[in-house]
């Protein structure tokens, strides 16, 4: 044999062998059709590691990937970001209410899930859950609900006794009818502990307040500004400054690393926390403080603060697996374990009177009836339209409340400067 | 100057040599490309810079002042606007705001970072035990990163439980709400700012204190200057073009000023830097508009006026430090 018959045989081999190569590849490729992996986008925490496992489990070939961003406040310019660009929104987008409405101005971005067999769905979620994520005609529907931030007041049990203030739930409620009887029980609070917070920030006390004003706040239906007009925003504003010069609040931002840490170190004794929140607190608070937290009703009349959808960007690739696990995840049942995994309260009603979600008690909140607490909270809400730039507003809202406890502005100097900056923003 | 350093053409080295070489008997393409390629190739080796410099710094700069011309928003550009942007960047106070924090961190963080790498750098340049050990120690900040420092600064900082606050008590200082004004906000992130650069700056100064030729000390001891005097007449003098490097440096990443003061910020909205906008620098400013409110052409504006308040700002610094020979 020559050295070039050689040569060519090697040649051929190793052609064969690469062909081979490429066939098994392709093979692979043809195998693995079925394995489409979901991109899931959400914030803060939903409460769906088993969901996903049982769905997978469910429909072989499906894979979930979660990616997670802690704070809502970065997550949304990224989602914005995402859907402008057209790129990395993934396959499922979870979309907080507070920015729906300015997603709702686009809904082209967002596959119809009306299309994928949304449309006898409708009885599964809150009416008006439902019309949030629907457009005007009602033919489409960019998102379905999960949960509804139903409001409830946590608090410090041993704070409280240390107080001499009643540390049984029910009293406790009793104690705050009204944001009236809170602001009197906080500064009963604040004689016998001038150096604990009786809330974390004013700007949380604020929003939960402004929540149960009205059916709108800084926007009308019809997206006019109106924060200086609406009476509603003005009197939540001035009960708000009432607190701050009570001296009730800690002076803490939510979501900042003190007010992580002030869970477990008690720098302040209730904070209204909407049924999302109980996770968060949990998380923070650590396993050291189990039963330190206990949770009744909110002053007021029920409210809604939060509480998010699920949405499939047009950009996905897979819009058809993508639509089925949204109706999964937002499922009574899909709801039910959300709740459980995380006391992110249903919006869906069979859900809500589930007896699983009726009667189940936290264990880290001394086996509070969560379940009855905020339902009862839900039952009472009327929903609240929020405009586009809602979420930005209330940044700016906070901030001026802020400089009011820090002591760097008068209250109607900082009312102003909020007014101001409202405006500024929306033109 | 760079001419001596290139391989002279022949023809040249041929004239400057005392003995003539003999002519080469073959002076076709080949010697024509070799002269070429001396020509040539110096352009080509630095090449890559300027393309990168093209791709990386050229276009963004030029495609950012387009942006600001127009009404661009995150789906993409709207209509011209001609200055529009610069208009209303004008009238702004959020703007104004933001341009005199960064100013007063610069100057907090640059005047006294300078004197102290000074000081530091004198003294790593005398006799010392472990000197290499501790000349690489100044070095270690440069290494940690920022968002570490920011984090661990801002406890330190912290109201409640901060060091700093818990240092005054013991004097029995009151406790300081350090993200409430601007004075201490600002101290703040200059600390930051400081601990981390006076090492690289001092190492900057050391490297340029050592090529001062001995003699000059030893006669200024014989003619009696003490240490001081010596410092201040002749080392200060000899390492200018060192003072000059550091200071323009310093002013460039002053006037984009970012990561210290977004973290130390707290909350979900610390991009505003402050509940009154006490420390938000101009790049957050920038930041905000272009990256939370999506308005892109404005927030391309602001990234404008950075530069040229950096252009500014650099040729003064030159003009002044050149000056005080």
């Amino acid at each position: 044999m020559g050295v070039r018959t050689r040569r060519a045989l090697l040649a051929t081999t190793l052609l064969g062998s690469l062909v081979a190569v490429s066939a098994c590849g392709g093979g692979a490729a043809g195998s693995a059709s079925g394995d489409v992996t979901l991109v899931v986008k959400t914030f803060s925490q939903f409460g769906y590691d088993e969901l996903y496992r049982e769905y997978e489990a469910s429909h072989p070939g499906i894979k979930i990937k979660e990616e997670n961003i802690g704070k809502l406040g970065d997550y949304t310019p990224k989602l914005q970001q995402w859907l402008a660009t057209g790129k990395g929104a993934g396959d499922v987008v979870a979309i907080e209410e507070g920015i729906l409405s300015q997603f709702m101005a686009k809904p082209d971005q967002f596959v119809n899930l009306l299309d994928h067999g949304a449309k006898d769905l409708s009885a599964g979620f809150l009416p008006w859950k439902w019309q949030q994520a629907s457009t005007s005609d009602g033919s489409k529907v960019i998102g379905l609900g999960t949960d509804v931030g139903a409001q409830g007041m946590c608090y410090r049990k041993d704070l409280f006794e240390a107080a001499g203030l009643p540390t049984d739930r029910e009293e406790v409620g009793e104690l705050w009818p009204t944001w009236e009887k809170y602001l009197e029980t906080g500064k009963r609070f604040k004689a016998k502990k001038p150096d604990v917070g009786f809330y974390d920030s004013t700007g949380s006390v604020y929003l939960n307040m402004l929540m149960q004003s009205g059916d709108h706040t800084y926007y009308d239906a019809t997206n006019k500004l109106v924060i200086d007009s609406n009476t509603a925003v003005r009197d939540t504003w001035n009960k708000s400054v009432e607190m701050v010069e009570a001296g009730l609040s800690a002076g803490i931002e939510q979501w900042s690393p003190q007010w992580n840490a002030g869970f477990k170190n008690g720098t302040f004794a209730t904070i209204p926390c909407p049924s999302w929140m109980l996770g968060t607190i949990e998380k923070q608070a650590g396993p050291e403080n189990k039963g330190r937290w206990d949770v009744t009703r909110v002053p007021g009349n029920g409210a809604v603060r939060g509480g998010s959808f699920l949405a499939v960007p047009t950009q996905s690739t897979h819009q058809k697996e993508a639509a089925e696990l949204v109706k999964f995840l937002t499922s009574a049942k899909g709801q039910t374990a959300a709740f459980k995994a995380k006391n992110n309260f249903p919006s869906s009603p069979q859900a809500i009177d589930d007896p699983v979600v009726q009667d189940f008690k936290n264990p880290y909140f001394n086996d509070a009836p969560v379940g009855k607490i905020f339902g009862e909270s839900v039952k009472a809400l009327k929903p609240v339209y929020l405009g586009p730039d809602n979420n930005a507003i209330g940044d700016r809202v906070g901030n001026a409340l802020l400089a009011v406890e820090q002591g760097k502005l008068q209250p109607d100097e900082a009312w102003a400067k909020a007014v101001d900056d409202a405006k500024r923003l929306a033109k | 100057m760079e001419a001596d350093l290139r391989p002279r053409p022949v023809a040249s080295t041929a004239a400057a040599g005392s003995t003539p070489p003999p002519r080469r008997p073959r002076s076709g393409w080949r010697d024509r490309i070799s002269r070429v390629e001396v020509r040539w190739s110096p352009y080509l080796f630095i090449v890559p810079f300027f393309v990168i410099f093209a791709v990386f710094g050229l276009f963004p700069l030029v495609y950012t002042a387009y942006v600001s011309l127009h009404d661009w928003t995150i789906t993409g550009a709207g209509e011209f606007v001609g200055l529009d942007n610069y208009v209303t960047l004008f009238g702004d106070p959020d703007f104004w705001n933001s341009v005199y924090n960064t100013l007063g961190m610069l100057v907090l963080a640059t005047v006294p970072q300078l004197l102290m790498a000074l000081v530091l750098a004198s003294l790593l340049n005398q006799r010392l035990r472990g000197v290499t050990f501790l000349r690489m120690g100044v070095l270690l900040p440069i290494v940690t990163s920022v968002a570490a420092v920011g984090i661990v600064f801002s406890q330190v900082f912290d109201r409640d439980a901060g060091m700093v606050n818990g240092l005054l008590g013991l004097v029995n200082v009151d406790a300081v709400d350090w993200r409430a004004d601007k004075w201490s906000s600002w101290s703040a992130i200059a600390t930051m700012v400081n601990w981390r650069w006076t090492g690289y700056n001092a190492l900057i100064y050391l490297a340029a204190m050592q090529a001062i030729p001995r003699d000059l000390y030893e006669a200024a001891t014989v003619d009696g200057a003490g240490k001081v005097r010596q410092f201040w007449s002749i080392t200060v003098p000899n390492i200018r073009p060192a003072i000059v490097f550091t200071v323009i440096m310093s002013t460039i990443a002053g006037m984009q000023l970012f990561t210290e003061p977004l973290i130390f910020g707290q909350g979900s909205f610390a991009i505003s830097g402050g509940s009154l906008r006490q420390f938000q620098t101009v790049s957050m400013y920038m930041f905000e508009k272009a990256f939370r409110d999506f308005d892109y052409g404005y927030g391309s504006a602001v990234a404008w006026m950075i530069f040229l308040l950096i252009t500014v700002l650099g040729v003064v610094n030159f003009l002044i430090t050149r000056r005080s020979r």
